[in-house]
């Protein structure tokens, strides 16, 4: 279907940015006119949300680009330590990102 | 409330760097040395940064396309892990919208759009004449846009200067920030989501790699609505 490598990854982005574009369009024709506390709308959330658990799941835990060669109970510990700094200082992102990363770094550096 | 046009500029500003910015500038990091090592161009990891505007989206672009799925079901995923823009564009345009506003200028706008830019806009409008909420948007954004691509750049860049650990480490920050980004969410419908969807895109993955996120979005995400309908009194107490 497609010739060229290149052409196919400036089509296959061009067309994520295309389509990812359609439904902030979307919204703003639908801003005036459609409730956002509908059922659809809940629907579309919750796909959305599970769509994002299974990516973040499947990256931690099955990676497939370069983390595949990281041993996996580097990543869960880096996991772990990151949600664990998260709950434990008060919800905070940056801390809690930063332990995780810390962690893992150190992990494979060490070990 | 503030009314005047430089202490909106101020404030926006004031807003943008800090968190939102910091947070940008290292999670796109991660984003860009995902895409070095993925062994795909840069121009693909602005042009994703600045055409998709949401790391979900840009991580399934990412990875999909590495894992050798097929054009049309990268860009469906793609499409799916972004349709949450619709229920935020939908809830936030009519807060920044006053009369002089233009809708072809709110298509425009609209690219900008990220949560960073949507909770600091539900934050702040209430505080902010209406005729200067557009002004904060559009300052605020921006800075988290140009951030993003610094990151985006200096990621890709810098991954191969890095030694091979810190490296790995920004790429894991990528899931990493997502998860601690998410676990923070508020309502019980999106947690329930999250946590059907966690082992279901495992189990989707081993099974069909190719379509694991679509078949984890209609599964798990159709199974949470349901749940989440079933128990609308439990959601109300907590």
């Amino acid at each position: 279907m497609i010739d060229s490598p290149t052409t196919g990854l400036i089509l296959l982005t061009l067309g994520a940015i295309g389509v990812t574009y359609l439904w902030r369009g979307m919204g703003v024709l639908f801003a005036s006119r459609v409730s956002s506390d509908g059922a659809v709308f809940q629907w579309i959330t919750c796909v959305s949300y599970a769509m994002l658990g299974g990516l973040i799941a499947r990256m931690i835990f099955l990676p497939i680009g370069p983390l595949a060669q990281t041993p996996l109970i580097f990543r869960t510990m880096g996991f772990i330590a990151g949600l664990a700094v998260f709950f434990l200082l008060g919800r905070r992102i940056l801390p809690a990102v930063f332990m995780g990363v810390a962690t893992f770094i150190m992990l494979i550096s060490y070990f | 409330m503030f009314s005047e046009y430089r202490e909106v500029t101020r404030l926006a500003v004031k807003d943008a760097i800090g968190f939102p910015a910091i947070t940008l500038l290292a999670s796109m990091t991660g984003f860009g040395s995902l895409v070095h090592e993925s062994g795909l161009p840069l121009t693909m990891a602005m042009a994703a940064t600045a055409g998709i505007w949401g790391l979900p989206g840009q991580l399934t672009l990412v990875e999909m396309h590495v894992a050798g799925a097929s054009a049309f079901f990268v860009i469906l995923a793609v499409a799916l892990a972004n349709a949450r823009f619709l229920p935020m564009v939908v809830s936030f345009m009519p807060l920044m919208r006053s009369r002089a506003t233009r809708t072809g200028w709110m298509f425009l706008l609209v690219q900008m759009l990220s949560i960073n830019s949507w909770a600091a806009g539900l934050r702040r409008f209430p505080q902010i004449a209406p005729e200067l909420r557009q002004r904060y948007y559009i300052v605020f954004a921006s800075i988290c846009m140009v951030a993003g691509l610094i990151g985006t750049m200096v990621g890709f860049v810098g991954v191969g200067l890095m030694p091979r650990s810190i490296a790995l480490g920004l790429i894991f920050m990528n899931p990493l920030f997502f998860a601690v980004l998410l676990a923070g969410v508020h309502s019980r419908t999106a947690s329930v989501a999250l946590l059907v969807g966690a082992p279901m895109g495992m189990l989707f993955h081993l099974i069909a790699p190719d379509l694991d996120l679509l078949l984890t979005g209609a599964f798990g995400g159709t199974l949470a609505f349901w749940i989440s309908r079933r128990r609308p009194e439990s959601e109300a107490a907590s």
